[in-house]
């Protein structure tokens, strides 16, 4: 059983705010769906599947009810939390859900305000009392992370702003991106240390605001006017300390999540004309580019140098609507955005300036949690038909 | 000032009660599973590697060494340094490293455990040997 053509991207839609002071996140959650059912060119009385995770405010059956589904008709839910790759996981469960006839068309929504609201904390694990009054957050757990990297392969600083630098390359186009200005590797370097070897600029923006997808079958999708967009190849992974046997934290749960979903689309990375990466932080894509098997490990500073992943003029153009570095990363979850620039991609509908000619096959990978302490990751591999 | 800083008293669970009453005397617990040998942190009543019931408390030396480390510059209580130590007997734990100068911790490090008072139970960090 594979999910492998089973589920078409429809619609997708990114909420244009990154402050929203003015709005709830319900609201917000709202909008994106509106959005992205209106640009799949269906009604929302239509949707029969839905998907949400922890930042839906109450979850599923609040969202439900509050977004007006046709109750008669929804006849899937799925509420998977696995931090800002969730709505990827999500992605392959709808995929999976409509290949076994669960669902037909699946709304997967993501929205919150981190700027200008309160965020719901997180529920405490087993590992609570051995690890809360350490102080893990997100700087910190990918600075161990990059720290280690460092040590191993020799990577460096500089070779890490290579990553924000292609990231401004591309914001400048983005009308919407918080960040616009084009950086220097020098800027990087120069930015304040944030935790160590992590600079404020090796770091992601904070902002307001969500998206949307909607996925559905290939029938559907084909009776729709939107180009052809569909899933071909899915993987999740989970990774963490694991009673601290051989900790390793260079690498990520993408090790196993990438394989997966390769395997199932059966194509490789030589195959891909454009990689959405989550960049919470920088060491999150050279981690991620290794992982994923786009370079040997420990070569992504090598990989990254030099404009590589600038589109138009290095091989592997990435996250070119500025990404989390500089354009936007939703209630601190990057997944979403993935999803959606990937699809812009093989539409044509990305930036001309940064559009990738004849983008036919990209990838959508992201991992939640704390890449050095416990995550997830999820792959997805999408075709243009 | 890391003597100045307050930190949360762990809330203790039947499971862990053992690490915390012993951490109360100065000594840092590790698990061990009899059935196949591996010492495992944090620590379960279940073996985490082979799922053996047959797990027993071991005093740790509380020696080990830094796998990494990251000093995070600022915070509403000040700078401080997060970590992982691999212990002596293996397993690496998450912890923070205290009494020193932070900005010249190295990974390879030799660090050894030192308790700090909490309104409960004191809790494990480290610092360099």
């Amino acid at each position: 059983m594979t999910i492998k053509g089973k589920a078409y991207i429809a619609g997708i839609y990114e909420h244009p705010t990154r402050h929203a002071p003015d709005k709830s996140t319900a609201q917000l959650h709202a909008e994106v769906a509106k959005g992205a059912i209106e640009d799949a060119g269906l009604s929302k009385d239509d949707v029969d599947g839905y998907f949400c995770a922890g930042d839906a405010p109450g979850g599923a059956w609040p969202m439900v009810d509050y977004l007006g589904l046709n109750t008669k008709k929804l006849r899937h839910v799925d509420s998977t939390e696995t931090g800002g790759c969730s709505y990827i996981i999500h992605l392959g469960h709808a995929a999976e859900a409509i290949a076994a006839g669960k669902c037909s068309i699946a709304l997967i929504t993501l929205a919150g305000k981190p700027r200008t609201g309160v965020m719901p904390p997180r529920a405490a694990g087993a590992e609570a009392d051995f690890e809360s009054a350490y102080g893990a957050t997100t700087h910190n757990a990918y600075g161990m992370c990059a720290m280690r990297h460092m040590h191993d392969y020799g990577t460096t600083s500089e070779q890490l702003a290579w990553i924000k630098v292609a990231a401004s390359h591309h914001a400048q186009y983005n009308p919407h991106a918080m960040l616009k200005d084009v950086v220097t590797v020098e800027d990087v370097l120069n930015s304040p240390m944030i935790s160590d070897p992590l600079h404020r600029m090796d770091c992601c923006v904070v902002s307001d605001g969500g998206g949307a997808l909607i996925v559905t079958t290939p029938e559907i999708a084909r009776s729709l006017k939107k180009p052809l967009v569909k899933l071909i190849g899915h993987g999740e992974a989970m990774k963490g300390p694991r009673g601290g046997k051989d900790l390793d934290l260079t690498y990520s749960a993408g090790i196993w999540s990438g394989p997966r979903a390769f395997e199932e689309a059966g194509i490789t990375p030589k195959d891909i004309k454009y990689a959405s990466i989550y960049d919470s932080f920088t060491i999150t894509v050279l981690m991620q580019l290794e992982d994923l098997g786009f370079c040997k490990k420990g070569e992504g500073g090598k990989f990254v140098a030099d404009g590589n992943l600038i589109s138009g003029v290095g091989k592997l153009p990435f996250n070119t609507d500025g990404g989390g570095l500089c354009s936007n990363h939703p209630v601190n979850r990057g997944g979403m955005t993935k999803i959606i620039e990937a699809v812009r991609q093989l539409r044509g509908e990305a930036h001309p300036k940064v559009q990738v000619p004849n983008c036919d096959l990209a990838i959508a990978h992201g991992t939640g949690g704390l890449l050095g302490v416990r995550h997830a990751a999820s792959t997805a591999i999408l075709e243009r038909v | 000032m890391s003597e100045a800083k307050k930190y949360p008293a762990p809330v203790t669970n039947p499971e862990t009660a053992a690490f915390w009453d012993a951490a109360k005397q100065g000594k840092f617990m590790i698990k061990r599973c009899t059935a196949c040998g591996e010492a495992h942190y944090f620590p379960r009543s279940i073996c985490p590697f082979c799922y053996s019931d047959k797990t027993v408390w071991e005093e740790a030396s509380g020696e080990g060494t830094i796998y990494t480390w990251s000093l995070m510059r600022k915070s509403p209580t000040g700078p401080y340094a997060i970590g992982y130590v691999t212990l002596k007997e293996g397993p690496s734990v998450q912890t923070n490293f205290v009494d020193c100068d932070l900005e010249k911790l190295k990974i390879g490090q030799k660090v050894k455990v030192v308790f700090k008072p909490t309104d409960g139970a004191p809790l494990p960090f480290f610092t360099p040997v």
